[in-house]
């Protein structure tokens, strides 16, 4: 058990993988993990937004990483998962990734942070990466995500 | 004391009693010798401050308290309504509704002592004198001294005595008793009125029966009086005795009594005009009195948007009791299921059951959510008074169907449209006064909002007898402003021209007044009925009116449809806007400048290919072409098109769900649906495509 409350700088990510590259999503803005089910598709809708599926009588759009990230497509496997994220209590939103790996404890030290302005950090989508025994993860920004919606008009 | 958790109660409270006394002054501007309406005024008034009294509320309990004296003396015949008064008594409602928003905002009434208020309302107090009764002597209420004896102490003189108790006075007085008619004062120094004036009454119980007292006793008891009460008295005891009795008490300052003089004629009285008066209470909504005066301040009312609804104690009785039976259904599956041999029959049945409450429960659910338009257009004829003023037009609103009901979602969201096409009407529909005698209509214009429920929609048309719209100015408008071409102008239908008013910032009025005419109106009505997922439209014609047509879905949440398949996705279309499906050979399509329509049994609808239109990736169809298309002809007002889909799946009832706000949704798509299997379906807005 480690003792978060000596070492409150330490925080929980989900990590998720998309080909080869990891990334981490804070465990306080994950409502649930759910198995890929059927999404029904919205015509006209922004590009990486797959469309809506049902979660328990609550209607819940889901978009895609991948698209997200201009990444292409990829079938959807059996370790697919929709990732239901509930930001600061705004609606819920779903984000299929391809594969949920495991829980991971990061301190204060083992994250470099990038600054929001920096040419390369993808519309500030990255808030950090993470150092994890010998990989890499990198921390999303899911504020940043969500709300980035209506730039792509 | 802690207060604020009544804050809630007075604030609902305050926003009634004001509506009421708006719709009550209306009503006695238009009849300023309604005496029941006065009544009613002077209750509200007096509610009014006592509520704000008790939370604390100084300013607003003054304001109110010279509003109600101002009544007290009308009621008492003693001041006569003038144009002036209504428009000082409305400023007041005004300032009420200030002091109303700055407490729901901060709860504190703020710090505007609106003493010029307060001034003309003793000024009107004052200039009694010169309102037709000369002989009386200014006395508010409250006004401690006055002379002995004289007619004004006499407040019993003033209470209108019904048939039935004069029958009992003469009755008694025959039998020789004596017929005593008291006011009794109490000092203002009493901390307990109504302790004293029990004691009073306690005092004459022994002495003579009490026929009469105003106020009612009830009302002595619960302390809603000034200082003052009257009563009529029969007894065989001398009047000083009696007197005696009344002036014994402690804190009573004085008992004005005499023998009371039976009147011979019957007296215009309550009981006689009160059926009357509450059927017109109804109609006179209707009536809209124009008479020229000072300007009023014409702040308009803010939409009154409070989340809670109000509802009838039977309706949560019909729940309570559904839900039991829920409960009963509940465990009936569960002894069925408990059972080792599952009996298909009881199980079955226990289903049925089961189906049936809860569609009752959903029935009853869904009647609780309705709330009738009244509460939104209750406030239109305050706000057409104003307007027919400040436009300095003679103008009347009529309304109809006041009881229509809608879902509560609707209610709060359309009295803004509304509000904005009413001022449309005023302002730019409606002609000058002095026009309109030019070309021989009648002086007052009329606007009129209509509503009434059609199947599954609800209708609310808002319209005026004024000038209707030029199509060729709108069209010449709108080349200006560079929304079409000239080209386009001279294709253009008289429909799709009217369409255009609801363009964004799109005005055709020449001069901008702040009532209207900024251009920021008509396309927000638009797209704000649209969210709701009605329509609006306009019919028009030039010389003799025009007329918003605006329709809203019955209820946001559950709805019959058809379910579709378009290839292999299912949508839903919601079932009212469907005329008839038809099966068609592709003979029969026709083209009419490209668009591809058909001639139904004379009409010629447009089709619409909604696979193309929902983006599908179209099956390969090329075998089965020869075969027939499947098309659902859906109607808008009396528009048609024909949306042709792959494959019926039938009817359902669905329910309505909000997509989520991260997600763009097309205009067509009014929502999902999660169907049995646990599916989502799109409901297409056919609305959109027509």
């Amino acid at each position: 058990m480690d003792n978060n409350a000596v070492n409150n700088d330490t925080k929980q990510y989900i990590m998720v993988k998309f080909d080869n590259e990891q990334y981490g999503i804070d465990i306080a803005y994950i409502d649930n993990i759910v198995r890929l089910q059927p999404i029904t598709r919205v015509p006209h809708t922004q590009e990486y937004f797959l469309g809506i599926i049902n979660l328990r009588g609550e209607i819940i759009p889901v978009m895609s990483l991948r698209r997200k990230f201009e990444l292409d497509d990829k079938e959807n496997t059996n370790a697919s998962r929709i990732l239901i994220i509930k930001y600061e209590g705004n609606a819920k939103i779903g984000m299929l990734v391809d594969e949920v790996k495991e829980v991971v404890t990061l301190s204060e030290d083992d994250i470099e942070k990038i600054a929001s302005d920096s040419p390369d950090s993808n519309r500030g989508y990255l808030a950090g990466v993470g150092k994890y025994n010998d990989t890499l993860i990198t921390l999303l920004n899911i504020g940043v995500i969500i709300n980035d919606i209506d730039n792509d008009f | 004391m802690d207060l604020s958790q009544y804050l809630e109660i007075f604030i609902d409270e305050t926003k009634e009693h004001l509506q009421n006394l708006n719709d009550q002054v209306l009503i006695l501007e238009a009849e300023p010798e309604n005496i029941d309406t006065v009544n009613e005024i002077f209750r509200a008034a007096h509610s009014l401050k006592g509520m704000a009294g008790t939370m604390g509320f100084k300013r607003m309990q003054r304001l109110t308290h010279d509003m109600e004296n101002v009544f007290s003396e009308v009621r008492n015949g003693k001041l006569n309504v003038n144009a002036d008064m209504v428009d000082i008594v409305f400023k007041c409602l005004d300032a009420i509704e200030g002091y109303l928003s700055n407490i729901v905002e901060s709860s504190d009434e703020g710090t505007e002592d609106n003493e010029e208020l307060i001034g003309l309302l003793n000024a009107a107090l004052e200039g009694k004198c010169d309102t037709g009764e000369p002989d009386e002597v200014p006395v508010a209420p409250k006004a401690d001294v006055a002379p002995v004896g004289s007619d004004d102490r006499k407040k019993y003189l003033q209470i209108p005595i019904a048939d039935f108790e004069k029958n009992a006075m003469n009755e008694a007085k025959a039998n020789g008793m004596n017929v005593y008619a008291t006011t009794v004062y109490i000092q203002e120094t009493c901390l307990l009125k109504a302790a004293r004036a029990f004691l009073v009454f306690k005092g004459l119980e022994g002495k003579g029966e009490i026929i009469k007292s105003v106020p009612s006793v009830q009302d002595i008891e619960d302390e809603r009086f000034d200082f003052d009460f009257s009563m009529f008295i029969l007894s065989e005891k001398p009047i000083e005795e009696i007197k005696k009795i009344i002036e014994n008490v402690s804190e009573i300052e004085e008992a004005v009594i005499e023998h009371f003089e039976i009147p011979d004629e019957v007296q215009e009285t309550a009981p006689v005009t009160s059926n009357e008066s509450k059927a017109e209470e109804k109609v006179v909504v209707e009536k809209k009195e124009e008479k020229k005066a000072s300007t009023t301040s014409s702040k308009s009312s803010k939409p009154v948007v409070n989340r809670s609804v109000r509802v009838d104690i039977e309706k949560l009785d019909d729940l309570m009791n559904l839900v039991s039976e829920l409960i009963i259904a509940k465990n009936g599956l569960v002894s069925v299921t408990g059972d080792a041999r599952v009996q298909v029959q009881t199980f079955n049945e226990q289903i049925e059951y089961l189906e049936r409450v809860t569609t009752n429960l959903h029935e009853s659910v869904m009647k609780v959510r309705m709330v009738p338009i009244e509460s939104v257009v209750n406030r239109f004829p305050r706000m057409i008074r104003d307007l027919s003023k400040k436009l300095n037009k003679d103008m009347e609103l009529i309304m109809t169907g006041e009881d229509t009901e809608l879902d509560r979602t609707v209610i709060d969201e359309i009295g803004d449209p509304l509000m904005h096409m009413l001022r449309n009407a005023a302002d730019h529909g409606l002609e000058s006064t002095i026009d309109r005698l030019k070309i021989g209509k009648p002086k007052v214009g009329t606007i009129r909002l209509d509503a009434y429920q059609d199947g599954n929609n609800v209708t609310i048309e808002v319209s005026d007898d004024g000038a209707g719209v030029d199509v060729e100015k709108i069209k010449r408008k709108a080349i200006e402003k560079g929304t079409i071409t000239e080209e386009q102008a001279e294709y253009m239908t008289e429909k799709e021209a009217v369409d255009l008013l609801f363009a964004p910032a799109f005005s055709t009025a020449e001069k901008i007044s702040d009532v209207s005419g900024r251009g920021v109106g008509l396309d927000v009505v638009k797209n704000k009925i649209e969210g709701l997922g009605g329509d609006v439209e306009v019919v028009t014609k030039l010389g003799e009116g025009t007329k918003f047509i605006v329709r809203l879905p019955l209820t946001l949440a559950i709805i019959q449809a058809l379910m579709v398949n378009i290839s292999d996705e299912m949508y839903a279309l919601p079932l009212n806007s469907v005329v008839t499906i038809e099966e068609i050979v592709p003979e029969d399509i026709k083209y009419v400048q490209t668009k591809e329509v058909i001639n139904l049994r004379g009409t010629v609808i447009p089709l619409v290919r909604l696979n193309e239109v929902l983006d599908i990736e179209s099956m390969e169809r090329d075998d089965n072409d020869d075969e027939g298309l499947i098309v659902v002809i859906v109607k808008k007002g009396d528009r048609q098109a024909g949306l042709v889909i792959d494959k019926l799946l039938g009817q359902q009832e669905i329910v309505i769900k909000p997509l989520g706000k991260y997600i763009r949704v097309p205009k067509m798509i009014s929502g999902a649906t999660i169907l049995g299997n646990g599916e989502v379906a799109l409901i297409i807005d056919s609305n959109t495509l027509v």
